[in-house]
């Protein structure tokens, strides 16, 4: 290996961080992983178990496979990093129904589906076979950050206007019901997510004039 | 009126490039065509025009649909007493009505028309005059005690997102009122299906009597009450409990005279779609296994928003189909489905909501096909000679 000059928080490197959050998010900009976006976003709680297991599937995995990148060969590489990650995902899985059962129990198949989570495999493409350890773990941190801020956003969302509840606690009082208030039925139902989504897409590129396409 | 010209022709500058109230121009120009013929002429080309531009097409669908609305008041306070156990005169019934359904169309028409013009000004171009027509068929496929804040809330939404993100009047894929409706019926169910929600009173259920059950003709037929149905001339009159507007085929009918005439409705939509009714209720009534599906078929089209989803909701010049086989298809399946939906599925008692708005979505897949079977066609031909 080269000589690294280079400061672990250089510049270039707090760049793989903070891009995911905001110029390519993966869910917002790149338009992956939508279905479990869809699926978990009911309620704040398990959206954010599922971001934080997210993040740890592929912080780790992309280390992994960076430190493997010189002796994976090219042809099988996927099914590799298909083992990388399924191993992961299944140490997840195993902590979650160990710690946090009735989370576990309503993620149910999505902690499973996370092998399939497009992100992960693409960063692995994309960025974990050609780059360095450290990087790699940044990259991986920042994507999964990424993708579990829109997640986290939009189940705060549907579960306030939804169930009128922010994880689990009653946050609109009773004496709005009284008035007459009554909780959005829609906003549970999987097509609001979607909508939800879009109009974060809205928002953010009306604020970041960057990611509209010029045609 | 002279004066009114004069008034607008005096405060117009303001409103021009280097006015005072520059930034209101689109609204000043909306309100300015909305009271005199618009002075703009093309300037290029032969064209021929004349002084029919979209607010007066719209003007005359409103005026369509003055007729459901006055029976939908009658019949709101005619309901309304009939559960209550009371007679009045038809000014108690239509006053009461009248007091009931105004707020409705006035939150309506001031959330929507708030967005329009709110989206209109900040993008800088023209207010379009869509708003008019959905903002009065909005309140008409309601039931009459929905909250006024979800009326509110239901125009909001189907304004933002089911118009102004597509780019606005004219760009909309699905019909923005039944989208406002769509969005009532996912997020507020218990205001929006059962038995109580179509009689005002009903659901705070003061004195109310109990042999009035509120239930509409067609709950009362997937419940298998044959016997509970209204005779053949309440429901063409529209003297049955259900939405605002959709109950009289007659006064729908009226409507649908006024759009025929004046050429604004496509009278090839509105046949297919009772044709594609009919013919599934005569389907069903082949294939009968209970009491519903042996509901004659014609009784199907005058229950329900059945008139009322055909002669306004799938003739939307915007989101139905363009080509003229294209009208033929997408009315035929729109009725089709309709009846399909609110016999065989038992958990939407009413289909044609749900049949607009899936065709909606088809309307431009059979355009495309309608015109690629041309183009092939016409290829065919042109190669036979040569």
């Amino acid at each position: 290996m080269s000589a690294e000059k280079e400061p672990l928080f250089s510049s270039k490197n707090i760049k793989l961080l903070t891009d995911p959050m905001n110029d390519s998010n993966p869910i917002t900009v790149q338009v992956l992983g939508i279905c479990s976006a869809l699926a978990v976003t009911v309620k704040v709680k398990p959206a954010f178990v599922l971001a934080i297991a997210v993040v740890v599937v592929m912080a780790v995995s992309n280390v992994v496979v960076s430190l493997l990148r010189k002796t994976i060969p090219p042809r099988i590489r996927i099914i590799v990093q298909l083992v990388v990650i399924a191993s992961m995902v299944i140490l997840v899985d195993q902590v979650l129904k160990a710690f946090l059962f009735d989370v576990s129990k309503q993620l149910s198949v999505f902690v499973g589906l996370i092998i399939t989570n497009c992100i992960i495999m693409g960063r692995l493409e994309a960025f974990a076979l050609n780059n360095k350890p450290w990087q790699s773990f940044l990259d991986g941190i920042g994507n999964a950050a990424g993708y579990g801020a829109i997640l986290i956003i939009v189940a705060f969302f549907r579960e306030l206007l939804g169930s009128g509840t922010v994880w689990g606690y009653k946050v609109i009082p009773e004496s709005v019901y009284d008035f007459g208030y009554e909780n959005n039925g829609l906003m549970i139902l999987p097509p609001m997510a979607l909508i939800v989504v879009g109009a974060i897409i809205w928002v953010q590129r009306a604020k970041n004039k960057k990611l509209v396409e010029s045609n | 009126m002279k004066s009114l010209r004069r008034y607008i022709d005096k405060i117009k500058p303001h409103f021009e490039k280097g006015g005072k109230f520059e930034i209101l121009e689109s609204t000043f120009e909306a309100f300015e065509t909305f009271l005199f013929v618009s002075d703009k002429v093309t300037s290029k080309g032969t064209h021929i025009r004349d002084g029919n531009d979209m607010k007066r097409t719209m003007a005359i669908v409103v005026l369509a649909v003055v007729p459901t609305v006055l029976f939908g008041m009658w019949n709101t306070g005619y309901h309304h007493f009939m559960a209550t156990g009371q007679e009045g005169t038809l000014l108690e019934y239509f006053w009461l009505g009248f007091l009931r359904i105004f707020p409705i169309i006035v939150v309506s028409y001031v959330v929507g028309l708030g967005i329009e013009f709110a989206f209109a000004q900040s993008r800088g171009h023209a207010v379009n005059e869509g708003f008019l027509v959905s903002g009065i068929l909005i309140p008409l496929i309601i039931p009459v005690d929905t909250p006024l804040w979800m009326v509110a809330v239901a125009t909001a939404f189907a304004v933002i997102i089911g118009k102004e993100v597509f780019g606005g009047t004219g760009m909309n894929i699905m019909n923005p009122a039944l989208t406002a409706r769509a969005f009532l019926f996912f997020a507020y169910p218990s205001f929006m299906s059962g038995n109580a929600v179509w009689t005002h009173g009903m659901i705070a259920g003061d004195g109310i009597i109990d042999s009035y059950s509120g239930a509409t003709p067609l709950a009362e037929a997937a419940a298998g009450n044959m016997s509970n149905l209204p005779s053949v001339a309440e429901m063409f009159l529209g003297t049955i409990p259900g939405s605002i507007g959709e109950t009289s085929t007659l006064a729908i009918l009226i409507g649908a005279a006024i759009l025929l005439i004046t050429g604004i409705a496509s009278a090839r939509i509105i046949i297919s779609v009772f044709v594609g009714g009919m013919l599934m209720g005569l389907i069903l009534n082949i294939f009968a296994v209970n009491a519903f599906m042996e509901l004659p078929a014609y009784q199907h089209l005058l229950l329900g928003g059945f008139a009322f989803g055909a002669v306004f909701m799938a003739t939307d010049p915007v989101s139905a189909s363009q080509t003229p086989k294209g009208k033929i298809i997408y009315g035929f399946l729109i009725g089709f489905l309709a009846v399909l939906i609110r016999v065989i599925n038992p958990a939407y008692p009413e289909g044609v909501m749900l049949a607009i708005l899936l065709m909606n979505v088809f309307a431009p897949l059979i355009d495309h096909y309608v015109i690629e079977g041309n183009i092939k066609k016409r290829l065919k031909r042109a190669k036979v000679k040569a």
